[in-house]
């Protein structure tokens, strides 16, 4: 379970997060959704100690972050940020290769290349692992990327955006993918979404941010409604139940 | 890792250190061996420290362009030179050791440099932008402090000076030779521990940091080690400005993959077919006609130039 405590952020005289309490459960997925500028990807960079804490406390299970050996999060925990920039000229195959970095501190063993095989397979990448990133579609790239933190097979994955780039069906299948580890390999995924939609059909659990506050968190079936939308998105959408699951009318 | 290229570099760079050592020989073969042989040992390490610097500053600045020549390394060792002689002048300067000397420019080049670039390798968002134009002021104001510092002792403290401000191949200083390659050789045997880890901080600050590398040490680590390249290189051959560029940027050409287990010796052998072969053409077939320092900062530049303009048009 990651908790934190008090987190609160400050840029210049703007504050990002203001005192913020929040528990993320072990297990299943949570979806933390709310407006543009809400403090999302920001709280979930405090949790991959992407940017230092000023005040509050954050732990993923036993390890404190900031106070705990990095390498030893990164086999507890790994993220994929939302921009992604390359300098180097790297090959899929060596980009997925990676993430098996904080288990094999680059010495790839037998076990290492049969993960980084498993995540070129699950993410459709075995025919490009051979052709450099600069040579691939923007959606591509981000494929490997994502690959690459699933080959990190930390107990939590945290994922910023991962449906930028991608058409429809990737999006749905990396939404399966990322179902499939909740349900079958008892991981934690914890991802940042615009889409509400996308959050309500397959996320657990929905945590809702506004103006770097927690607003309010629970099931989507008992979140997503025209109240949320009006309050916390300032937008008066229609909300339909399809199946069972809330459905917001774009 | 033991690629074709390298192979073909090392057999390449033994070719130009025989021809180095035994092209146009009179006299004993023991002069010979020992006069031409501190001279190639001298041009290999100012190779291999000015490519491993050059490589280790392009990984964490995350820019192919950038070297520590650029950025106003080499300027700020002249600088702390020129104002040593400026206030204990050229006397108390040449009185003392040069190993002393040489140990406390090391010494100050690392803070000055950790002062410096390390606030601004610190802020992990900065843009690229604003530190390479701080690189070039930095350096622009180095070199104008040099010179006001040099206009203000007179003509004999700044002969001094002179001698350890321009580069230069033919005679080069081998007080320091033994320190330097004690140093050297420690720094690169470093730089070759942190090759997986440099891999790394490649990627940037996030993956990095995501991947469990704690980047600001090892950013601070790798300053410590730049400077103390630096300090070797300008201490040998005096300031040398495109060289690392030329070769680093040819290293990556022929390299399979930008890994550094690869890029490092890679460099740090195209760096001494540059050098030796260089220096064997120009003294023994052109006579000296040309400073071998003058041919690669022409090479170097254009190197640069075209870097920059293919940059600009992808």
């Amino acid at each position: 379970m990651i908790s934190i405590e008090n987190l609160s952020y400050e840029v210049g005289t703007a504050r990002i997060l203001q005192d913020v309490t929040v528990t993320l459960p072990k297990g299943g997925m949570t979806a933390l959704i709310g407006p543009n500028g809400a403090g999302k990807s920001t709280l979930l960079s405090h949790v991959a100690r992407l940017l230092p804490i000023q005040t509050g406390k954050i732990s993923v299970d036993d390890l404190e972050v900031g106070n705990c050996d990095s390498s030893a999060l990164a086999r507890r925990l790994a993220i994929l940020p939302q921009q992604v920039h390359f300098a180097t000229r790297l090959t899929v195959r060596d980009m997925v290769a990676f993430g098996r970095y904080p288990h094999s501190q680059g010495r790839l063993r037998s076990e290492d290349h049969n993960k980084v095989a498993e995540a070129l397979e699950a993410f459709g990448l075995t025919p490009l692992q051979n052709r450099f990133l600069d040579t691939l579609s923007g959606g591509q790239r981000h494929k490997a990327h994502v690959a690459m933190t699933y080959a990190q097979d930390t107990d939590y994955l945290l994922l910023d955006e991962p449906l930028n780039n991608l058409d429809i069906s990737a999006a749905r299948a990396l939404m399966a993918l990322l179902r499939d580890l909740a349900d079958n390999s008892g991981k934690t995924i914890v991802i940042v979404v615009h889409d509400i939609n996308f959050a309500a059909q397959y996320a657990d659990h929905l945590v809702v941010m506004k103006q770097g506050q927690i607003a309010c968190e629970g099931k989507p079936v008992d979140l997503v409604t025209k109240a949320l939308l009006t309050d916390v998105f300032d937008t008066d959408a229609h909300v339909a139940l399809i199946e069972g699951k809330p459905f917001v009318m774009p | 890792m033991r690629t074709k290229a390298i192979w073909i570099s090392a057999a390449l760079l033994l070719v130009c250190a025989v021809l180095f050592m035994t092209l146009e020989t009179r006299g004993s073969w023991e002069f010979v061996l020992w006069f031409r042989g501190r001279k190639l040992v001298a041009l290999l390490l100012v190779g291999a420290a000015i490519s491993t610097s050059t490589l280790l500053f392009q990984t964490i600045a995350r820019n192919n362009l950038l070297t520590p020549s650029i950025m106003g390394f080499d300027a700020l060792y002249t600088l702390i030179l020129t104002l040593s002689v400026f206030f204990l002048g050229s006397v108390g300067f040449n009185q003392l050791p040069p190993e002393v000397v040489f140990l406390v420019t090391v010494v100050v080049l690392i803070a000055a440099a950790l002062a410096l670039f390390g606030t601004l390798l610190g802020q992990h968002r900065a843009d690229l932008m604003r530190m390479v134009l701080t690189g070039i002021i930095f350096g622009v104001l180095f070199r104008s402090l040099t010179a006001f510092g040099v206009r203000m002792i007179d003509p004999n403290e700044f002969v001094t000076i002179q001698v350890k401000s321009y580069a230069r191949f033919n005679y080069i200083d081998v007080n320091l030779l033994w320190m330097s390659l004690v140093l050297s050789v420690a720094a690169m045997a470093w730089c070759w521990h942190l090759r997986r880890r440099l891999d790394v901080l490649a990627l940037g600050f996030d993956i990095a940091t995501s991947l469990g590398e704690a980047v600001s040490k090892r950013q601070t680590q790798i300053l410590i080690l730049i400077a103390l390249l630096v300090a070797v290189s300008t201490a040998l051959v005096g300031p040398v400005a495109f060289l690392g560029l030329l070769v680093v940027s040819l290293a990556r050409l022929v390299a399979p993959n930008e890994r550094h287990a690869t890029l490092i010796p890679l460099a740090a052998l195209i760096a001494g077919i540059v050098l030796v072969g260089g220096q064997t053409l120009l003294e023994r077939v052109f006579d000296l006609a040309t400073p071998l320092s003058v041919v690669v900062d022409f090479v170097g530049g254009f190197v640069f130039l075209v870097l920059l303009l293919r940059k600009a048009r992808t």
